[in-house]
């Protein structure tokens, strides 16, 4: 697969035709249009329900409906970052937050790991194979996620498949318990989350132009040289994007440590949701939310930067 | 003429108004197969069913309000915090004929939480005591291990053993602490913070050894063998020995009240403030009260129902098993649970997470 020698830089350094640039004018409009419906979408989907949620933050919990108090009261505004304060006092937040951390980075990292080679052997395969692989990664959806977990649940009982076929096997003695563990945890986001890192992984991959790697062996470079010098920072766009797909809704994860960890991998999903539900201290749940929200928004904008600077 | 016509069509209009659709939302497996079937073929009201395992998430749904729903069962604790929240309207008894049906000492009971039960009916009630598996339990502990105590679980050289065999509690902690309480000698209906550190401190021992807390997975774990003691709720412990029996694997699951006490509640029929059609939410309520529909849910979920007129359709295992319909003595050993402020719900969450996570 070559690429033609021309393409990219020279193309925008002929002058533009009149015929093209009429073109743009009517573009105009329309790249207005394109602009304008994500940003509307954003803010009638992402923005507006923030702010409520952030001025829901701002409050007590009451005995009401909604449980807590207006961001207005007869005097005026009575908000105040109580909250915020508490979440400082209680270590189990911030420990919550780093837990979250943490297991959201192994889990990338090994879905990185495992999915790097299959994206790699994906993007290498000839057509029709490539279509099939493709599609074999992306069936799973077909079936729901919570069906997946519930499944994962069924093989990793104590008298689960996993664990008859090793003692059938002799490999084991006593069952192992690998539901509600940290372990499980990991099998099930690298499980779940493992298409995000792949498909752009393999569309980094596939986009590459091989007449590189090809010139680089040419000129003597090893097979890891020639990974590592010219292929991997090729695909770091698609190495970046897809940690991004995983690490973000991972830390934010709550049916998976739910269902299938255990007390040793609380995350502060399930801490949002115990303030929520048990403590019907929607004020405190909402503060975590505000918090979660930057605890996911740093790393991504230090991932773009590191992006950028390529 | 235009009147007798208007009149006529104020006369198709009338039953119309308890038509339509029931939004009901109940607590999983806690219903007959055929109820809803009889009843949209009494009423002609469709029925959408939507289904939960905790009070926690009704509770949020109730307290944001416009959740759709014309009926739901909360259990009676949380029922009159939302009460007092204004989240559901009172009954009108004029539609409610059958409510001569209901066991009066029971309703009396129930109005501690709802005066007068202006707002709600007790749908089914039962306890929260111990599920356990009897051959496993014997296997570990001998003849003699005491699954009719608390000590079965809050004793750690009892639960060191049965870890191996795998131990769940509800993850209900208004319903664990109170017994931890108990069994710590205290006041199981206590309301002062200080109180949920003895349940702390008996918990805290036992952590290592508690598989997980879920409301609801108990259920099949305890069927197929994946756990052998629950702390769970009587009801759904008998249908983990029914799916133990269908499935053929010769696990008896046995239910106990233990005799330090346990804790008694009651789920209550109510409807919602904001329900779209109350008209056909007391349709459902006057239907379930009917004996024999009442006697159905009773002989197929296995919870003891509050309507004395349906006693005689119940079957009579089911009658006679002290698991399910409490003998007085044990009756007189059941506490209730009680709805706890804004403070102190703070403190039992937190209390709780501190058991679960040791964090």
């Amino acid at each position: 697969m070559t690429a033609p020698l021309s393409s990219p830089g020279t193309a925008g350094s002929h002058p533009p035709t009149p015929a093209r640039r009429a073109g743009g004018r009517q573009g105009g409009g329309f790249r207005l249009i394109i602009v304008l419906l994500p940003l509307l979408f954003l803010s009638v989907f992402f923005a507006a329900p923030f702010l409520v949620v952030a001025a829901i933050s701002l409050g007590d919990p009451m005995l009401a409906r909604p449980p807590y108090t207006p961001l207005f009261g007869p005097d005026g505004f009575q908000g105040d970052l109580e909250n915020y304060a508490f979440l400082l006092t209680d270590s189990l937040y911030l420990s919550a937050y780093l837990n979250a951390v943490k297991i959201a980075a192994v889990a990338t990292l090994l879905a990185l790991l495992i999915g790097y080679p299959m994206a790699y052997v994906i993007a290498t395969s000839p057509e029709p194979r490539r279509a099939v692989l493709l599609m074999l990664v992306v069936l799973p959806f077909w079936t729901s996620f919570l069906l997946r977990v519930y499944a994962l649940i069924g093989l990793m009982n104590t008298n689960g498949l996993i664990n008859s076929v090793l003692s059938t096997l002799g490999v084991i003695d006593a069952p192992l318990v690998m539901r509600q563990t940290v372990f499980a945890v990991y099998v099930g986001t690298v499980y779940t989350y493992l298409p995000f890192m792949i498909l752009p992984l393999y569309a980094a991959l596939v986009r590459r132009d091989e007449s590189l790697a090809e010139a680089a062996a040419d000129l003597g470079a090893g097979a890891w040289t020639v990974f590592f010098t010219v292929t991997l920072p090729l695909s770091l766009p698609g190495v970046v994007a897809g940690s991004m797909l995983v690490f973000i809704p991972v830390i934010g994860e709550y049916v998976i440590p739910a269902l299938l960890g255990g007390p040793d991998s609380l995350m502060i999903g399930q801490v949002l949701w115990n303030a929520f539900f048990s403590a019907r201290d929607w004020p405190l749940a909402a503060s975590v939310a505000v918090v979660m929200l930057g605890v996911v928004v740093l790393p991504l904008l230090f991932l773009r930067r590191v992006v950028e600077a390529r | 003429m235009k009147n007798l016509l208007l009149a006529s069509t104020l006369l198709i209009a009338a039953p119309a108004a308890a038509e339509g659709t029931l939004n009901i939302y109940n607590w999983s497996d806690y219903i007959a197969e055929d109820t809803l079937e009889k009843f949209t073929a009494a009423t002609g009201i469709a029925v959408n069913y939507d289904v939960y395992d905790s009070n926690e998430v009704l509770e949020a749904k109730m307290l944001a309000g416009n959740s759709g729903y014309d009926l739901v069962v909360p259990t009676s604790d949380f029922l009159q915090r939302q009460i007092a929240a204004g989240a559901y309207q009172p009954l009108d008894k004029t539609k409610l004929p059958n409510l001569a049906n209901m066991d009066p000492d029971l309703m009396d009971a129930a109005s501690a939480y709802d005066p007068d039960n202006a707002h709600s009916v007790i749908y089914m009630w039962g306890t929260t005591g111990i599920g356990y598996n009897v051959d496993k339990v014997t296997e570990i502990l001998g003849e003699d291990a005491p699954v009719d105590s608390w000590a079965l679980v809050f004793e750690p050289e009892n639960m060191e053993k049965l870890s191996a065999c795998g131990v769940s509690f509800l993850d209900a902690p208004t319903e664990i602490l109170p017994a931890a309480i108990n069994y710590a000698g205290g006041d199981p209906m206590t309301t002062e913070a200080e109180d949920f550190e003895k349940a702390e401190a008996v918990l805290e021992r036992v952590r290592p050894y508690i598989r997980y807390f879920h409301s609801s997975q108990y259920i099949s774990d305890l069927a197929t063998g994946e756990i052998c003691v629950a702390g769970g709720w009587s009801g759904e412990v008998f249908i983990a020995a029914a799916r133990a029996e269908e499935a053929g694997n010769g696990f008896a699951i046995g239910y106990s009240i233990p005799n330090e006490g346990a804790l008694g509640w009651y789920d209550m029929l109510a409807i919602p403030v904001d329900a779209p059609n109350p008209e056909a939410a007391h349709a459902f309520i006057n239907f379930v009260m009917e004996p024999q529909i009442t006697a159905d849910i009773t002989n197929y979920v296995w919870y003891a129902n509050a309507n004395a007129a349906s006693m005689p359709l119940v079957e009579e295992d089911i009658k006679s098993d002290p698991g399910i319909f409490p003998t007085d003595a044990a009756k007189a050993n059941l506490w209730s649970s009680v709805a706890y402020d804004s403070r102190l719900d703070r403190t039992v969450t937190r209390t709780w997470t501190r058991v679960k996570t040791g964090q």
